[in-house]
């Protein structure tokens, strides 16, 4: 083994591949087999970088040679950078040696376009099936469905990976036009489509055969980058909303665009990446599929912004002052999952406890709800409780005092920069 | 006030409720260890494990509580979280003292805390779960030392067989100095004499030979991952508190 040049590679490839930000390696179930190696089922997240994303996968291209000149990538055909590839032992190799000791989950497998989209695809799944039959490996494999690649490629990949996935990259079709006059959003939606039927159709099977064999056991995902281009949250949402509905995704990620690249179509060079607009996405999402939101209920045409300054739920709420007081010792599951500092879990333990007896601010606060949040909202077993008639903006105000943002130093420190 | 010291199995806390209910024992104070230790101006009663006894109040709680619950009691005093012998002793009074099953009454203290100390243990769990970091030595055994907060080892055995069945290893923790080895077939506990020159910590020695390669490839790998733009280290800490660093090879 070449290790300067295997290391090389690595840099290469690792760095180029780090701005697909899915990382999930849960959702599987996929056993350890005949004493071989790995198996798949919760997720652990092995590490996190410095910028504080979780490591889970080795997250490689097989190449960073592309035919594509997609205006928002680093392996577009026309950025002048160091080109590497990977053969299809040397992924296998890693892969293994970095999980026998413990670094990762899986196998995160992308890659550039070379040639075409089925000589690309066909490499990809080589990979995956090398793993599973020669070296009866069980760990998580993620890999890429490349747009454009046969169904039959498709199919295999189905059987060999857990997970698979095609990135959307805009969020709207004019977006992706602008940025990537090469592709085409049908081209992305094909297999989209195609992946989803097979999965449906697998279940059946399950269902009839315990035996039939697993197809991408933990589903498929997409990632749409923000702030590339000029979508508002409600376009990227309902974007979002739609895929979820129609396509049976597990996971949609939001990646804030980082500027890579000069080109006038996107932003400058300098622009700060958009973390806090990426998180409030996140939460959005998060409400979407936990909290029983409907979209148009986080963003529609008055509000087709999210508030950077407070979550997306205590925004709903500060909207929709009619609703509340919430007395937690008598409304439903779904009403108290939509007070402002109350989670999934607290929702869950509430319910639970108040069988019991009920429960009064010092409960409330052992149950870990977030009481400074919560107490404008809410009435418990207790006298103590917002006499105020207070507004939607009052609120506001007084929790946007009472508690330091994660964010407010943040944004301080990137104005500064400038 | 009463104050009861036990010998700190399981075992010793069930038989140790025995004599509190037995000889209306209350309110009592519960400690760990050596009853010669203990203050000189309390009255020390020692609790002398007896496993019929012990195994009456395992029925008992049976009785009033799930399988599950009975587990999630064990876990959280196998895990030797420090002080906390008096909640799992009020949670088991509170067991005992209630008509129904009282699991979910998340508003009395005892209940909660108890679901406090779980997440603690649990959250450890899956932290050895994720940091610990194989070395693969000259014999083909893959080795990893841990310290964790609280006693998790015999949480880990199901993951790690299950995970790697089809190599031998051993993961070592030296605050409390046992391990856990896997032969292939089984997992053992072992107690190991490390003499001075042959400290745990200094295993490079006894290394494979591709084993600095492959850890020089996962620094690499972590580096390259890394967005500088995006750079968040408040997070970054928050995810992997600095005492675990000196076990991350990505981090040493």
């Amino acid at each position: 083994m070449n290790v300067d040049r295997i290391t090389e590679k690595l840099n290469i490839l690792a760095d180029a591949a780090k701005y697909d930000v899915s990382c999930a390696s849960s959702g599987s179930d996929r056993k350890n087999k005949d004493k071989g190696l790995g198996n798949a089922s919760n997720g652990i997240c092995h590490s996190y970088t410095e910028d504080g994303r979780c490591v889970s996968l080795l997250k490689i291209l097989l190449t960073n040679h592309c035919i594509f000149d997609c205006a928002y990538c680093v392996s577009r055909k026309n950025n002048d950078i160091k080109r590497a590839a990977f053969t299809v032992q040397e992924v296998v190799d890693l892969t293994i040696n970095f999980y026998r000791r413990n670094y990762i989950e899986g196998l995160f497998l992308s890659s550039g376009i070379f040639k075409d989209a089925d000589y690309t695809m066909e490499r990809l799944v080589r990979v995956a099936k090398k793993l599973r039959t020669e070296h009866n490996f069980n760990g998580y494999i993620h890999l890429k469905s490349i747009p454009g690649a046969s169904e039959e490629l498709m199919r295999e990949a189905g059987l060999y990976a857990d997970r698979l996935s095609v990135n959307l990259e805009m969020p709207t079709e004019a977006g992706l036009k602008l940025l990537a006059p090469d592709k085409n959003r049908q081209d992305m939606i094909d297999p989209m489509q195609f992946l989803k039927k097979e999965i449906i159709q697998n279940a059946e099977e399950k269902k009839l055969f315990k035996k039939a064999p697993m197809f991408a056991p933990a589903g498929q995902s997409t990632q749409v980058i923000v702030g590339a281009t000029s979508e508002s949250d409600e376009q990227v949402l309902q974007s979002a909303n739609y895929f979820y509905k129609n396509f049976n995704l597990k996971r949609v990620y939001y990646s804030g665009y980082v500027p890579v690249l000069a080109d006038q179509r996107l932003p400058a060079l300098n622009t700060a990446v958009p973390l806090v607009r990426e998180n409030r996405l996140y939460q959005a999402d998060w409400l979407m599929r936990f909290y029983g939101f409907q979209v148009n209920e986080i963003v529609n045409n008055q509000n087709p912004l999210l508030d950077l300054d407070i979550d997306p739920k205590l925004s709903w709420a500060i909207r929709n002052m009619q609703v509340f007081p919430v007395d937690i010792n008598k409304a439903d599951l779904l009403m108290i999952l939509r007070v402002p500092g109350i989670g999934l879990l607290s929702a869950q333990k509430i319910v639970a406890a108040r069988k019991f007896a009920r429960l009064g601010w010092e409960q409330l606060k052992k149950i870990g709800v977030a009481i400074n949040r919560a107490r404008y909202f809410i009435t418990c077993n207790s006298n103590e409780f917002e006499k105020r008639d207070l507004t939607g903006q009052n609120i506001k105000q007084f929790i946007m005092a009472s508690s330091q943002s994660k964010y407010i130093k943040n944004t301080q420190t990137q104005l500064n920069l400038f | 006030m009463n104050t009861l010291v036990y010998d700190g199995t399981f075992e010793g806390l069930l038989t140790a409720v025995f004599e509190i209910y037995e000889r209306k024992l209350y309110p009592v104070k519960l400690l760990k260890g050596e009853w010669r230790n203990s203050a000189l101006f309390e009255e020390v009663i020692p609790v002398v494990t007896d496993e019929a006894r012990a195994n009456r109040v395992l029925r008992g709680l049976r009785k009033k509580l799930s399988a599950a619950g009975v587990q999630r009691l064990y876990i959280s005093h196998i895990a030797e979280v420090e002080g906390e012998d008096c909640n799992v002793l009020g949670f088991i009074r509170h067991v005992f003292d209630s008509d129904q099953n009282i699991e979910e009454d998340y508003g009395n203290r005892y209940v909660m805390r108890l679901s406090e100390i779980l997440k603690m243990v649990r959250r450890e769990k899956h932290r050895m779960e994720a940091f610990i970091r194989f070395q693969k030595l000259n014999d083909g055994t893959f080795y990893a030392a841990i310290e964790p907060d609280f006693n998790v080892l015999p949480l880990l055995i199901k993951h790690f067989k299950s995970r790697y069945a089809d190599q031998k290893w051993m993961i070592y923790d030296i605050k409390r100095n046992y391990g856990l080895y896997y032969d292939l077939h089984d997992t053992q506990f072992i107690e190991m004499d490390f003499d001075e020159l042959n400290k745990p910590v200094n295993v490079i020695a006894a290394y494979s030979e591709d084993e600095c390669v492959y850890q020089s490839l996962w620094k690499n790998y972590f580096n390259s991952v890394n967005i500088v733009s995006r750079k968040n280290t408040k997070l970054h800490v928050r995810h992997i508190p600095k005492r675990y660093w000196r076990h991350l090879t990505e981090k040493i």
